[in-house]
């Protein structure tokens, strides 16, 4: 009875160890690169050959005063920024108020739209890359910051709406029908009882789109040619010349340009696990 | 505080009919009861009153006031749900205080309201908790904090006792009906336990696959059941039925033994009759008692208070309710006399035609 048991705590000691282990490995597998293109912004590029791996100087700022000074890169910052966000926005809104009907408004349709953006989350949109391109052209969006924000906020759509639509259907029914005895208009009800229970669903939404759009590099690369309308992934291809990199600059460059990303990773990341947790644990 | 008069209530859901034409009415300050086995259409009747379901037809008034296409907010009525339906992300003190917001109440007002609903509940001390951070019982007692605060005409409960264990709900049922003595405002309270209706309600509405059975006093009910299904679902353990033939002599059983009746039913010789009898109304009797139900013991179940037999007795298995304590054991072969005025007789429709 006793063996038994300290047995089985011995094993539940041991497992729980084991997983420890494979997490702090993966832990330093992840940070490994972040930490080395932190290391090497502070460096210049004779010290990032010669020393790849030592700790720098971190009073060595003059990378990212000259990718900030002396490049484009603010204005690229800023339309990452604006091309980002505007889509998030976009997505979370349209997202949780296409997701709210589906999950409440009965109707024979009903079924049709989901499965309509159940499909957009299976093509890839960039196979269809050319009647896009012919299509913004049409609309005259090409070259524009517009262009990437309907097309981000496209691809976003499917994902945020299955996410919202599964999210809120599990919200009793029964808490609308107390609010709505309480007095409270149906916009109140979404405004003060629903968005704040999906908060959490909603932050799954923005980081798993906002991590992918702030990356990407195909879409501006295909509809962006003026330089002021660049983002930071294509903006920083600048960097790497045909012959010569100044290495400490790009990686100064990659620093900046991965920070905002993992700052809105670090603030959501309590309601991003409590999401992906929810109805786990009870 | 107010009446509520419902007329000819009809509520179809698409082409399937649900709620099939309700008459009830309800007097100021009293203390209704909608029973009725699980799907009969009870929460939809109370979903009717409360506006969250529209009215297929018919007429619903809370005093004088047609409210049919009033919305929910402007009805003056308070609901308690089944699941609560607290704002898990609001305190205690959000939670009761919402209405009060909605309505535009100042902060002031709305603390002292609060804060008076709380007190009579005894939740003063869980104001700043959440939801969640609450027991089965206390959330209940929020949800009717919830209810109070905003002093309305009438309050809906939506078997508000469900999810609670056993002994909660004794005690919950004491405190609702205490509260209601203390407030005083029209009730009506949804409820498939039939002991919840018999000890709480002034007045008690029988419902049955979208229709009303009986509407009367508790007791009225336990003693004077309109049909063979109020008979039925009043009363626990339920009413023993048997199937029978009327004869000259008397109720002829099944298997040939003859029920004397004290008097003559309402009935002609030959017709089939249900007769019906309450579990204490039969006595323990010697075998071979002429018009003594012959049975056998099955299953004896003394629960301290009383002795709760299940017999096989011609005619299916029957319940017995005896006060005194007895030695009997599974197997033994007994009589059962049924007690004189204490037992029914239903036609072939189902409804009552005597009690004898
Ligand atoms: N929105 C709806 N659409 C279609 N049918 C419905 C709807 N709501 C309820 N019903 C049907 O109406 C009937 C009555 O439902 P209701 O919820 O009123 O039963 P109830 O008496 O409250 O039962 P319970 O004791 O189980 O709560 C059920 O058969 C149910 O399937
Ligand atoms: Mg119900």
């Amino acid at each position: 009875m006793t063996l038994s048991r300290e047995t089985t705590m011995s094993r539940a000691i041991s497992f729980g160890f084991l997983v420890q282990i494979i997490l702090i490995m993966n832990s330093f597998i992840m940070l490994y690169p972040v930490v080395v293109m932190v290391f090497s912004a502070f460096k210049t590029t004779a010290q990032i050959f010669d020393h790849p791996f030592a700790v720098p100087d971190f009073t060595q700022v003059q990378n990212f005063s000259r990718v900030l000074g002396e490049t484009s890169m603010p204005t690229y910052f800023m339309n990452s920024i604006l091309v980002t966000g505007t889509s998030i926005v976009l997505i979370l809104v349209l997202g949780t108020m296409a997701g709210y009907a589906i999950a409440r408004y009965e109707s024979r349709t009903n079924t049709f739209i989901l499965l309509f953006f159940l499909a957009g989350l299976m093509l890839p949109l960039k196979l269809a890359v050319i009647p896009l391109f012919i299509l913004l052209r049409d609309l005259h969006l090409l070259d524009s910051r517009w262009s990437l924000i309907v097309t981000y906020t496209a691809i976003g759509l499917p994902s945020a709406v299955f996410i919202m639509a599964g999210f809120l259907r599990s919200l009793p029914t029964e808490l609308e029908d107390a609010a709505r005895m309480d007095g409270a208009s149906e916009p109140r009800i979404m405004w003060s009882v629903m968005l704040p229970l999906a908060l959490p669903p909603m932050a799954i939404a923005a980081i798993q789109n906002a991590v992918p759009i702030w990356n990407d590099f195909f879409f501006p690369l295909v509809f962006i040619q003026t330089d002021s309308y660049k983002t930071l992934p294509q903006g920083l291809t600048t960097f790497m010349g045909e012959y010569t990199t100044d290495w400490g600059m790009l990686f100064a460059g990659l620093t900046i340009a991965a920070a905002p990303i993992t700052l809105l990773y670090i603030a959501l990341s309590r309601q991003f696990i409590q999401g992906m947790t929810a109805g786990a644990v009870k | 505080m107010a009446t509520v008069s419902i007329r000819d209530i009809r509520k179809s859901f698409g082409p399937v009919s649900i709620i099939k034409g309700v008459d009830v009415d309800i007097a100021d300050g009293e203390f209704v009861i909608l029973v009725g086995p699980s799907g009969c259409g009870k929460s939809t009747l109370l979903r009717m009153i409360a506006g969250l379901e529209d009215v297929t037809s018919g007429e619903i008034r809370i005093g004088d006031r047609l409210i049919n296409d009033v919305p929910p907010k402007d009805r003056d009525i308070a609901m308690v749900f089944q699941s609560y339906a607290l704002y898990p992300h609001m305190t205690v003190a959000e939670n009761m205080g919402f209405s009060l917001r909605l309505k535009g109440t100042s902060k002031a007002e709305q603390a002292t309201r609060v804060g008076a609903a709380a007190a009579s509940l005894g939740l003063t001390p869980l104001l700043d908790r959440y939801p969640r951070q609450l027991s089965g019982g206390q959330r209940q007692r929020v949800a009717m904090g919830r209810a109070i605060v905003r002093d309305p005409q009438v309050f809906l409960f939506d078997e508000p006792l469900s999810n609670l264990d056993a002994k909660l709900r004794v005690a919950m049922r004491a405190e609702i009906k205490e509260l209601h003595h203390r407030l005083k405002t029209t009730t009506v309270y949804v409820t498939h336990d039939q002991i919840e209706a018999m000890t709480m309600a002034d007045k008690i509405v029988v419902m049955h696959d979208g229709i009303v059975e009986q509407i009367g006093a508790p007791l009225d009910l336990y003693d004077s059941p309109a049909n063979r299904f109020v008979a039925g679902f009043i009363g626990s353990p339920a009413m023993n039925f048997v199937e029978g033939t009327m004869t000259e002599e008397g109720l002829s059983l099944p298997s040939g033994t003859i029920l004397p009746l004290h008097q003559r039913p309402p009935a002609a010789v030959g017709s089939a009759l249900t007769y019906g009898i309450r579990p204490e109304h039969l006595q323990l009797a010697p075998v071979g008692t002429p018009g003594a139900i012959p049975a056998v013991v099955t299953v004896v179940e003394p629960s301290g208070l009383d002795t709760t037999l299940i017999v096989k007795a011609e005619g299916g298995p029957m319940t017995v309710v005896l006060r005194e304590r007895v030695s009997l054991r599974p197997g033994d072969a007994i009589a059962l006399r049924p007690v004189a005025n204490q037992s029914h007789l239903f036609d072939a429709a189902g409804l009552r035609i005597a009690s004898l």
